[in-house]
This record gives structure tokens, C-alpha cells and sequence, in this order.
């Protein structure tokens, strides 16, 4: 096979022993990369029940299939494993940049990290040297600080680091990787997961050639596929960016809006995407191998917050922006910039201060919690430092910094009746009351509230489905979303440039091409399938049941209050219809049970003991 | 040497993709390496991206340097060429080019330098962002000069409304 390096490092960092195992064609056929080794290294690696933060939850990185070729989109793609400390199930996040090429060039495909080392250290991976450098002088520096200082020390500009700040280091549950200054493996505690290690970061620098097996028909291929990647399919990546959803969304009372108290924010306008580009962006850049561009580069010119520098998409936006109800981007830019630099996710720590936000005006949190923050809807400066006191765990930061589940276990007094996360995971970007199909996907999703495991706002926005009602056949269209998203995180594709692919067959010739693995369009089709059932009998064994797959209490209870969607939510009798729907679809039991069947049909027999644990009616 | 062309980058419209390090290395040596490419990338953060090949420099340092005479610029063409059976990487002439446009390759020990590829540079048919282009250093100059006046122009008609 080609590409593919076939190489697995393990290091433990209790004795600091590196080992390098070697998976075979068959294995890469199976599970493609990305997701899928991640999932797979994970449920093999990981003791069943281990907690998130002992040491033998183990810390894995994994690159793409076609990881530092010239596949557009592609080259850089890396995903991140663990089991989460903020759902106890899947833990698994994605990241681009530099970094992943770089471990593919190194010479791995997946690194397993186990263990706890005793003091801070970082991971050196250069080539074949893998060592363990001391991070004392490391710990405590924000991301950005680390990353250079490592390549400092290191003396050589183009090493990658991904790293943690001082938030992994505290153990904030909402704690992310950043590498390459802007790029963040953002979701599900990743980082508290590295910080739980004394793991400041892992640096990687790799100078091997990657083949392909056929580099003519490649470049061929990729001649038309840039073509795509420069037109239409992208151009809203490319011109305003992701926070073009901003008015969309908005028009569409889809906004998460003051911690779900309304769908649409009426200062909407001034956090937009136009509004952003027209005054803050100072550059668009790109990530390695992407012929498209996306990475708006955004510096506050002037005023209190004069110099923050952040990369800014829709999510963070919408969670600093209309979720907290504030409607000035440079406070939006500021908090973003605070949370790459404290090394904690920016969607979920912004849907953490509406929380709190609402805590405060409903008086369950005080002025003495919150260190004298008028923590109100609204104000800026109130967000902004109690974005630092979640990343230090100061005052009420330090219970906002488990994130709004435990959060609200711990502020008690009916707050858990606004705290908005899925499985433990704090929501993102679309109000689903009046997305009904999407609001399945977000149900479902396996490492907690989602849009990116599915996509399937898309058919709800679009038109193709009637968003407000619940019925039979959106069980197919999450199911058929989500086996695509293996595929794209298993490639691992750049979800932006979906657009340009023309379907499974298309990118199985690609796969070929580059590995020398025939591949079909069906068998990557059902690649997809196999890593979204291994994910669920991951969280099965994990312990997750049918209840888990639910929607926070307001999205059940309270109606969108105004708008074009006002009235919506989404009853336990539309969930009910919509999850028995998937299930069944998927070939689960009622329960969510992969069936015996399903899992002979996927190569997947040798983890039905995982369902056979279950009680009988579960798996009938 | 004025009129000698060479693949520059437009600080502007470079994006630090790296596509031009991808197509490069694939053309040269049959592989995907940007180690190995004879164009490099470099970003310094937050924004700052460039993609540096060879200058075609008059009297070219590089040349000069080395002592065993395995660099000499072609009269034809000012590219840089490399006698790779002289050539025994020991690295003087990377160390005399002021742009850090020579690569050693690290199993061959002889050092490549960007060879124009035959007068079409693949990692200027590739740029997606038309930031490379294959000019000499008098039309890079004409152009800024266009620039500048076109600028003073629309300054002054402005300046009058």
C-alpha cells in the first residue's frame, strides 16, 4: 500500500518507552483513517470503563488516508481520540493546519499516548527520534507562547506543535489542542485529557516523501478537483466564511440566542459575516494543500480591545455573539483570541458563560461567585474576563470550567433545566426546536451535541425535508449523512469542500489512486457504516443507553418565542418517532442496540460480546 | 541578467497553502515532500506568508561560493545549474544565497536549485491563487511602477472631487 506509512507509535509516558507497531492493508481497507483508527485504537487501547483521566485513557492522534498528498483540502486533516472527560463516551475532535502532514511525514499514521509522566513534559517527534523533553519552563504559558518557545528551544521554524494552555493544564473539561497558531482540536476535553498526562504538547517535524500509486493519474484528478475548489461549491468558505451563517441563520429563527431564550438576536447585524470582513479581517489564509482558503485571520484595530488576533468562523461567533447577547465583534474577537490562548473550546466555553449568564440574572450565581462580574446578558467585558476565570478556574470559573452539565449539578436550584448540552456536551450553532431533522442528528450524535457528525441541517434549511415536523424518513437521512461524515473524517476531507466531491465513487478512485487499494464507492459507503457502528458499541461498552440519546430540556419545553420558526420545539413524542425511526434504520434494536445481524454484515463480530452484555430484550 | 525569468511570489495574494511545495516535490522526485521541493513556504504568524524559489541573482553568490565549480548559471536562461557529479553537499553555496532558495537533498548529498521547469514552473500553473508568476525582475518593476502611479491617480482625482 502506499501513502499510508502502516505505522503505529505508542509511547508511555510513565517510563517514557516508545514501541512501533505496523497495521496492514486490510486494517487501512477497513477503517480508511481519521475517524475510523481513531475509533478503532480507542476501543482497543482503552480498558472499558477507564476513567477519562486516569492514565490509561489513552491520548491518540490519527492523519487522513490521503494525508500530505495534493488531494485538495486534505493534506493536513488530523483527528484527536480519547474518552471524553466531559461525556464519558467518545472523545474525538478534528484539527488542520500544518501538524498532520508533518506526522505522516514523520513516518506514523496514528500515535497512541498512555501513561502519566511524573513532571511537565513534551513529546519530540523528529522522524524516527521520539523523545521526551522536559516542559517545566512550559507549563503555565498560553498556547501561542508554547509553540514558539518549543521551536526556539528546538531551532528549526517548521516544527508543528500542537499544544495545551493553561486551561488542559487545570483539567477545564472544555479544554482543546490548538496547533498552528489558530487551528484547534476543539471539542469534547481533549485537552484536559493531554493536561491530566503532564503533556504540555506534542512537536512533530517529518522530512519522508509521501508516494502515491499512481501520481499522474493523481495530479489528473486533482486538476479538475481544484477547478472545484476555486468555484461556486466554496465561495461562501472563501468570501465572507462561515460567519455568513450568522444573518442566515438568524433569518431563519435557527440562532441560538441568549442561552436558547430566543432563536433570532436582534443585533445580529453588527456580529455578521459582512459585518466582519468590511471591518475586521485582515487576512484570508490557507492550510497546507488547500487550494480554497478559508482561515479569516480578524484583528480588532482599535478601541479597548485594540490588537486581539483571532481566526473567527461561525461557531465561536455565534457563541460569544447572540448566545451571550452581545453585539460587538471586538469583544467576540477578544474572547475568541482568550480562548485559543488559554486552550479551551471556544463553542463550548461560550455556550458555558450564556449559562452562567443566565445563573446571574436569575440570581443563582452572586457578584462575590462571580468575583464582582455583572455577569448580564449583553455585557462584553463581563464575558471577556470571565472567559479567563473559566481557563484558571477562579471563582465561579472554576465550576463553569467542569461545563454545563456539571455545572449545573453543582449550581442545582433548577439550572439544569437551562443547561444546554447533549450527553454532557454543550450545544453548537443551530437552534434545533425548528430543525427537526437536524435536531435527530444532534440526538444521536456520538460525541454529544453536533452539527458535524451529520451535517443535517442541510435538508432542513434547504427546503428538501418540512423542518418543522417529525416523521418517518429522517432516520435515513441522518443515518446516510453520518456514514458520509466517516468517510470525510476518515480521508480525512475538509468538511468545507464537501461540495466539490461528487460522491462515494468519485473519492473511492481518489482512494485507490493514492493508495493502490482498490476501493468501490459501496465498500467506502459501508467503511463509513462500520465506523459509525463501532462508535456506538464504543459507547455502548462505555455504558451509554437510548436515554442518553436526548435534547436539553428547553429545546423540549420551551417554544421559540418569535420569528419565522416561533411556536417550534421538539416534543418526547417527536423524538420517540424520530429515534425509533433511526434505529431501526441502522438495524438497531429499540433500545440502539446494533443487532447481531449488523455487525456480521460490517466484519464487526468480535465486539459483539459489547451487546451481548446488554439485557436480553435489548439486543432481541 | 535583467530579463531573466524566475518564479516570484505577491506577498498579497500568497496564502501559505503550500500547493506549490506539493506539485513541486511531486515533479522533481516523484513524491510528496515539501522538504524536497525547490520552492519553499515559510508563514510567520499571525498572517506573514511567502514562497521563495531561486532569483536568478547576477553574479549569483551561490556560484561563487562553491568551491568544487559544480553551480554555473546558464547565459540562456540565468538558472542555476548543478553538476550533481562535483557536487558533494557540503552546503557553502546554501549558506551564500541570501533567500534560502537551495535544498540539500539529503540522500543524494548533491544540493537542486529551481530549474524553471523547462521554462513552464509547475508551481506557478498550480498556485490556486495566481500569487506565482514567472517574470523578470524588469516587469516586476514596470508593474510596480503601474501600481504606483495608478494609485497617485486615483488619489488626486480624488482629491479634486
Amino acid at each position: 500500500m502506499q501513502a499510508y506509512t502502516g505505522k503505529i507509535l505508542h509511547v508511555d509516558l510513565a517510563d517514557g518507552k516508545t514501541k512501533v507497531k505496523y497495521f496492514d492493508e486490510a486494517f487501512a481497507k477497513s477503517y480508511i483513517g481519521g475517524t475510523g483508527f481513531g475509533i478503532k485504537t480507542l476501543i482497543d487501547n482503552q480498558p472499558p470503563g477507564t476513567d477519562p483521566f486516569d492514565p490509561a485513557n489513552p491520548l491518540i492522534y490519527a492523519v487522513g488516508a490521503v494525508s500530505g498528498t495534493m488531494v485538495p483540502c486534505a493534506a493536513s486533516k488530523f483527528g484527536v481520540f480519547a474518552k471524553s472527560p466531559e461525556t464519558n463516551l467518545l472523545g474525538e475532535a478534528y484539527s488542520t493546519g500544518r501538524w498532520g502532514a508533518e506526522l505522516r511525514m514523520a513516518g506514523y499514521d496514528i500515535l497512541v499516548i498512555k501513561g502519566k509522566s511524573e513532571k511537565p513534559v513534551y513529546l519530540w517527534i523528529d522522524d524516527e527520534s521520539v523523545q521526551l523533553m522536559d516542559a517545566c519552563h512550559l507549563w503555565g504559558k498560553y498556547t501561542w507562547e508554547t509553540e514558539e518557545t518549543i521551536r526556539k528551544d528546538l531551532g528549526d521554524q517548521y516544527v508543528r506543535v500542537s499544544a495545551i494552555g493553561p486551561g488542559g493544564e487545570r483539567l477545564v473539561r472544555v479544554a482543546c489542542l490548538i496547533n498552528d497558531r489558530f487551528r484547534a482540536a476543539g471539542r469534547t476535553g481533549l485537552g484536559a485529557v493531554m493536561g491530566s498526562k503532564n503533556l504540555k504538547a506534542v512537536a512533530v517535524r517529518g522530512t519522508h516523501s509521501v508516494s502515491v500509486a499512481e501520481p499522474e493519474k493523481l495530479q489528473e484528478m486533482c486538476e479538475d478537483l481544484y477547478e472545484r475548489a476555486k468555484g461556486p461549491a466554496t465561495s461562501k468558505y472563501r468570501d465572507l466564511g462561515t460567519p455568513a451563517n450568522v444573518l442566515t441563520l438568524n433569518s431563519q429563527a435557527a440562532m441560538p440566542t441568549r442561552n436558547y431564550q430566543s432563536a433570532t438576536f436582534e443585533g445580529a447585524e453588527t456580529v455578521s459575516g459582512e459585518y466582519l470582513n468590511e471591518h475586521y479581517v485582515v487576512k484570508i489564509q490557507g492550510c497546507s494543500g488547500c487550494p480554497m482558503r478559508c482561515e479569516h485571520i480578524a484583528v480588532v484595530p482599535e478601541g479597548q480591545y485594540k490588537g486581539a488576533t483571532a481566526r473567527v468562523e461561525y461557531e465561536p461567533t455565534m457563541a460569544f455573539g447572540p448566545y451571550c447577547g452581545v453585539d460587538r465583534l471586538d469583544g467576540v474577537i477578544k474572547a475568541i483570541e482568550l480562548c485559543d490562548l488559554y486552550g479551551i473550546d471556544a463553542i463550548s466555553t461560550g455556550i458555558i458563560v450564556g449559562f452562567g449568564m443566565e445563573c446571574y440574572e436569575k440570581g443563582l450565581i452572586d457578584d462575590k461567585q462571580t468575583g464582582g462580574l455583572e455577569l448580564e446578558f449583553g455585557n462584553h467585558e463581563a464575558m471577556v474576563k470571565m472567559v479567563e476565570k473559566i481557563g484558571l478556574r477562579q471563582d465561579v470559573g472554576d465550576i463553569l470550567a467542569e461545563g454545563v452539565k456539571r455545572a449545573a449539578e453543582g449550581i442545582g436550584q433548577g439550572s439544569e433545566e437551562f443547561a444546554m448540552h447533549i450527553k454532557g456536551l454543550e450545544m453548537t450553532g443551530y437552534d434545533v426546536r425548528g430543525l427537526k431533522t437536524c435536531a435527530l442528528g444532534y440526538a444521536v450524535s456520538r460525541r454529544g451535541a453536533d452539527h458535524q457528525r451529520h451535517g443535517s441541517y442541510g435538508p432542513d434549511l434547504k427546503g428538501t425535508v418540512d423542518r418543522f415536523k417529525a416523521e418517518k424518513g429522517r432516520g435515513k437521512i441522518v443515518m446516510n449523512d453520518e456514514d458520509n461524515y466517516c468517510i470525510f473524517d476518515s480521508m480525512i476531507l475538509c468538511k468545507f469542500s464537501r461540495g466539490i466531491w461528487k460522491g462515494y465513487d468519485e473519492i473511492a478512485s481518489v482512494y485507490g489512486v493514492v493508495t493502490g487499494i482498490p476501493m468501490t464507492g459501496e465498500e467506502l459507503r459501508m467503511a463509513g457504516e462500520r465506523m459509525s457502528n463501532l462508535a456506538r458499541l464504543y459507547n455502548i461498552r462505555e455504558g451509554m443507553t437510548r436515554k442518553d440519546d436526548n435534547l436539553p430540556p428547553r429545546v423540549m419545553k420551551l417554544p421559540i418565542p418569535e420569528g419565522v420558526a416561533k411556536g417550534s420545539l421538539v416534543t418526547q413524542e417527536d423524538l420517540d418517532i424520530l429515534l425509533d425511526d433511526y434505529y431501526e434504520t441502522r438495524g438497531w434494536t429499540p433500545q440502539g442496540v446494533p443487532k447481531k445481524k449488523k455487525l456480521e454484515e460490517l466484519g464487526l463480530e468480535e465486539y459483539a460480546g459489547i451487546t451481548a452484555s446488554r439485557k436480553k430484550e435489548e439486543v432481541r | 541578467m535583467v530579463r531573466h525569468k524566475f518564479v516570484s511570489y505577491d506577498p498579497d495574494k500568497c496564502v501559505g497553502c503550500r500547493v506549490c511545495e506539493y506539485v513541486c516535490s511531486l515533479e522533481k522526485e516523484k513524491a510528496f515532500n515539501p522538504t524536497l521541493s525547490r520552492i519553499r513556504t515559510l508563514r510567520i504568524y499571525p498572517n506573514t506568508n511567502a514562497s521563495i524559489a531561486c532569483r536568478l541573482c547576477e553574479d549569483a553568490p551561490c556560484v561563487i561560493a562553491c568551491p568544487r565549480k559544480a553551480l554555473e548559471q546558464s547565459k540562456e536562461n540565468g538558472v542555476i545549474l548543478v553538476d550533481d557529479d562535483k557536487c558533494d553537499g557540503c552546503g557553502w553555496c546554501i549558506e551564500a544565497c541570501d533567500f534560502g532558495t537551495i535544498t540539500l537533498m539529503p540522500d543524494r548529498k548533491t544540493v537542486v536549485i529551481c530549474d524553471l521547469c523547462e521554462g513552464e514552473p509547475k508551481c506557478v500553473k498550480w498556485c490556486p491563487e495566481e500569487a506565482l508568476e514567472l517574470s523578470s525582475k524588469d516587469i516586476i518593476a514596470q508593474k510596480a511602477r503601474i501600481d504606483a502611479v495608478q494609485k497617485l491617480t486615483k488619489a488626486a482625482a480624488e482629491a479634486k472631487t
